[in-house]
């Protein structure tokens, strides 16, 4: 089982996190950060996760933590 | 359960990156930044920026770094280079500024063989002071001072500044690439190592252009922004190694 940790306080809301998991997993948000910035959320209730880390890699502000199980 | 990614261990603590949402300069630093934790070089890494987005990096990193005038860092970092010959110098520079402004140093220092690396970010548009046309900027690219779309009549072709450097005799290595995909993320990576290994092994300079996304002057989403760097820019700007005097046959 793998999962990820997003810090909303770096997160801009780009979004290009919500297009690049290959599950699907992340998704925007009705919650904001202190700037006002729409947030995304990561859902895994199938443990889907791979913990291939392309969401950080491809997350311009290192908003992501990646943990693998 | 094993956290297999963080941020690098070089970044200065509690920072928070004042790039525009969706800029591919954070990622650009993220692998620089990685690069110095793998090869052990935070100790001994001096840095040299100019003017524009790219001079952030010294508020992010937490290494040495020097302040050139616009366009002057590869000769900033010559002079710091030759100081002190055991330092891990290289330049981090927008296409305005490597490639326009300093385009005698930067060819200069390729020209000499000054044994660092240096960076350049190509977003096709001076991004920092409000998206004027760039050296690099595409034919038909509508700018604020190209508000008719570029034409070559008036304002000329676009630089291919991977291309000159690696014609020059004093250059160990030089390569374009892209951060539009997750693929070329990695080979960008791959190419960053290599000039940085050059440069460690005293062969020349180390050069590598960097094809970037800027949303916010492109007036796009980040998303659409990556597809006109894969439908617009690669084309132009094709990506590869166009000199690697490491490699078989000692060119390539």
């Amino acid at each position: 089982m793998s999962l990820i940790k997003i810090n909303n306080s770096r997160c801009k809301s780009c979004y290009l996190c919500v297009n690049t998991c290959p599950k699907g997993l992340i998704k925007k948000s009705n919650k904001t950060n202190r700037l006002g910035d729409y947030l995304v959320e990561f859902e895994d209730k199938n443990n889907e996760c791979l913990g291939c880390a392309m969401c950080a890699k491809r997350c311009p502000d290192m908003a992501i933590e990646v943990y693998k199980g | 359960m094993q956290q297999v990614f963080s941020i690098p261990k070089c970044m200065k603590k509690d920072f928070r990156y004042t790039f525009c949402p969706g800029c591919d300069h954070g990622v650009a630093v993220r692998l620089v930044a990685e690069l110095i934790d793998e090869m052990n070089l935070q100790e001994k890494a001096i840095c040299s920026t100019c003017v524009g987005c790219s001079v952030f990096l010294y508020n992010f990193l937490d290494i040495d770094c020097v302040e050139a005038p616009h366009g002057r860092a590869c000769a900033s970092a010559t002079g710091v280079k030759r100081a002190q010959p055991d330092k891990f110098v290289f330049t981090y520079q927008g296409d305005g500024d490597f490639a326009s402004i300093g385009l005698a140093e930067s060819m200069h220092a390729a020209l000499r063989g000054e044994k660092f690396s240096a960076i350049c970010i190509n977003n096709t548009t001076y991004g920092m002071t409000g998206g004027q046309m760039g050296p690099t900027s595409l034919m038909g690219q509508k700018t604020t001072t190209s508000p008719n779309g570029r034409n070559a009549d008036y304002y000329g072709y676009p630089i291919k500044i991977a291309e000159h450097i690696a014609q020059c005799d004093g250059t160990a290595y030089s390569a374009r690439v892209a951060l539009d995909t997750i693929p070329h993320i990695n080979q960008a990576k791959k190419a960053l190592q290599k000039a940085f290994e050059v440069q460690q092994q005293g062969l020349g300079f180390g050069f590598v252009e960097i094809l970037s996304s800027c949303p916010t002057n492109w007036k796009m989403s980040p998303e659409e922004a990556h597809q006109r760097v894969r439908e617009e820019m690669i084309p132009v700007f094709p990506l590869g190694v166009f000199k690697d005097v490491t490699a078989e046959g000692g060119n390539k």
